[in-house]
């Protein structure tokens, strides 16, 4: 049997609201392999925050097993490198001590932690940011740290929730191919929440597509594409097909958009 | 740049003072005012210079027990903070209790401590503690309780845990909170010094005034009077500046880079 990096098997989550319960995930089973990067992507209230938040082990499963390189850690923190959606840079701290606390946190060692902080500010031209205190960057450049800081952490398993979903189109174009170059040049097993189907296309190895709640994964797909990947895969016929394949999967029966529920 | 901003800002509030005291000492000269009543500016001044050795004496007492009271209360002021935001149920049970010891009034407080523990330092002491740890302990308790949301699930995602969230998040994050306190508490502290002096001692600006006033010598009274007030403002100005060299992250904010 293999080890998967991360392997989830028929978790469940109902939370007890008022008189009833609310099941927010039904029976979730999917893994990432090593090495490979998944995305997750359904309508808006399908349980993928919920499913972070059993991941990171905040809150425990009503039922079903999470497993890390083969060793059962439901319910257990400090397991995975996380970036969420808003940078959560602390604003009393660099850059450079930023990072520096989230890898000491998850038990690095100060002085090694410090050499690699600096090492790889100056690797992906943030050298000049490292002494800056995180509100006088944009917004696009403290996601870069948030990333950078996940990217770093000593955790095998790199989960990102919605991590350019708060910045303006152009920015977020320019994250996803700096994301893309970053991680096709160290491959991290990476587990990637997103709102976007072009995003989760350009960057995945494999795409699962939720159900509404309570959620289970409706859909694998296998993106096809070899690496390393560039924009110009935009223009490529089966880019779109799949596209719209998954567009099709999401489409409510409501008229409101699958994505976002707005609309 | 800001050296001279700044000396235009004090421009307009000093030439006002200057005006009041012109003010105050006509009046005094045009209407014969008897200097046990209302002293002027000018006789204050000469009885301060005159009486120089003997205030600086009694300040020194003053900024030694407001000092060491100012300590002690933020100290336990500090401690009850870290412990009813750290205890889980602490909060609920005693932050109501903590309230209701703030509407005992001091001067009462002052004559039982006297009773219990006579005319040393430990009641002035314990005076000036009950005065100083109420504002230190409620700013700092409100500031623990204000860590942003997104940042404490951060930290907990990522690992951290009580202890770290404290120390990294919680604890810094309360630091500009707990600033605000320790102004009050300062300034509670001055003030909470002089009434424990003027209560029992021999020594000390509030003894100074005290016996002054006993002895019609108004202008001493003043004299008193205006050491406290420039010590309390240097008292606020270098926890100002302590508050700025500490949270520099904020300054840079405000100055807009």
């Amino acid at each position: 049997m293999t080890d998967f990096a991360l392997e989830i098997t028929g978790i469940g989550k109902t939370f007890s609201e008022g008189r009833g319960a609310k099941r927010v995930l039904g029976d979730v089973s999917f893994h990432v392999k090593e090495g490979e990067f998944v995305s997750i992507i359904g309508p808006s209230g399908s349980g993928k925050s919920t499913l972070f938040h059993l991941i990171g082990g905040l809150e425990r499963p009503t039922s079903g097993e999470i497993r890390m390189d083969g060793r059962l850690v439901t319910g257990e923190r400090g397991r995975i490198a996380y970036m969420p959606q808003s940078a959560s840079l602390l604003p009393w701290l660099t850059v450079r001590a930023n990072i520096v606390m989230a890898l000491t946190i998850a038990g690095l060692d100060r002085h090694e932690a410090e050499s690699q902080t600096s090492e790889w500010l100056a690797r992906v031209g943030l050298a000049g940011e490292a002494d800056a205190y995180p509100d006088t960057l944009s917004g696009g450049m403290q996601q870069r740290v948030s990333f950078l800081r996940a990217l770093l952490s000593p955790q095998r398993l790199m989960c990102l929730d919605e991590p350019f979903g708060a910045l303006d189109a152009l920015t977020r174009l320019h994250m996803q191919t700096w994301l893309l170059s970053l991680w096709e040049a160290d491959r991290r097993s990476v587990l990637f929440v997103t709102h976007s189907i072009e995003e989760a296309l350009l960057l995945s190895d494999r795409i699962l597509v939720l159900s509404p709640s309570p959620a289970c994964v409706a859909r694998e797909i296998e993106v096809p594409f070899a690496r390393p990947r560039s924009e110009s895969l935009w223009t490529d016929p089966l880019f779109n097909e799949l596209k719209l394949e998954i567009y099709d999967m999401l489409k409510p029966t409501d008229g409101r958009s699958p994505l976002t529920g707005k609309r | 740049m800001g050296n001279s901003r700044s000396f235009r800002k004090i421009i307009p509030p000093a030439a006002c003072l200057l005006g009041f005291l012109a003010l105050w000492q006509a009046a005094v000269s045009l209407f014969a005012i008897e200097a046990w009543i209302l002293p002027s500016p000018l006789a204050i001044f000469q009885e301060m210079a005159a009486e120089w050795p003997r205030l600086m004496g009694h300040a020194a007492a003053t900024v030694r027990l407001t000092l060491l009271g100012f300590a002690a209360g933020t100290a336990a002021g500090l401690g009850l903070a870290a412990l009813l935001h750290l205890i889980p149920g602490a909060r609920a049970g005693l932050y109501p209790l903590l309230v209701l010891t703030q509407n005992v009034p001091v001067i009462v407080l002052g004559d039982l401590l006297v009773i219990w523990f006579g005319f040393g330092v430990l009641p002035k002491l314990i005076l000036l503690i009950l005065v100083c740890f109420f504002p230190v302990s409620v700013s700092m308790l409100s500031g623990l309780q204000q860590a942003d949301p997104k940042l404490i699930h951060y930290m907990r995602m990522i690992g951290a845990d009580k202890r770290q969230l404290f120390w990294k998040l919680e604890l810094p994050g309360a630091l500009s909170h707990l600033f605000s306190g320790l102004k009050i508490a300062a300034s509670y502290c001055v003030i909470g010094a002089i009434y424990a002096e003027a209560l029992g001692s021999n020594e000390g600006l509030g003894f100074y005034i005290r016996l002054s006033s006993n002895g019609w010598e108004t202008s001493r009274v003043f004299a008193g009077i205006l050491i406290i007030v420039l010590f309390s403002l240097l008292l606020f100005g270098v926890i100002a500046l302590i508050e700025r060299y500490s949270i520099r992250w904020k300054v840079r904010k405000e100055g807009g880079v």
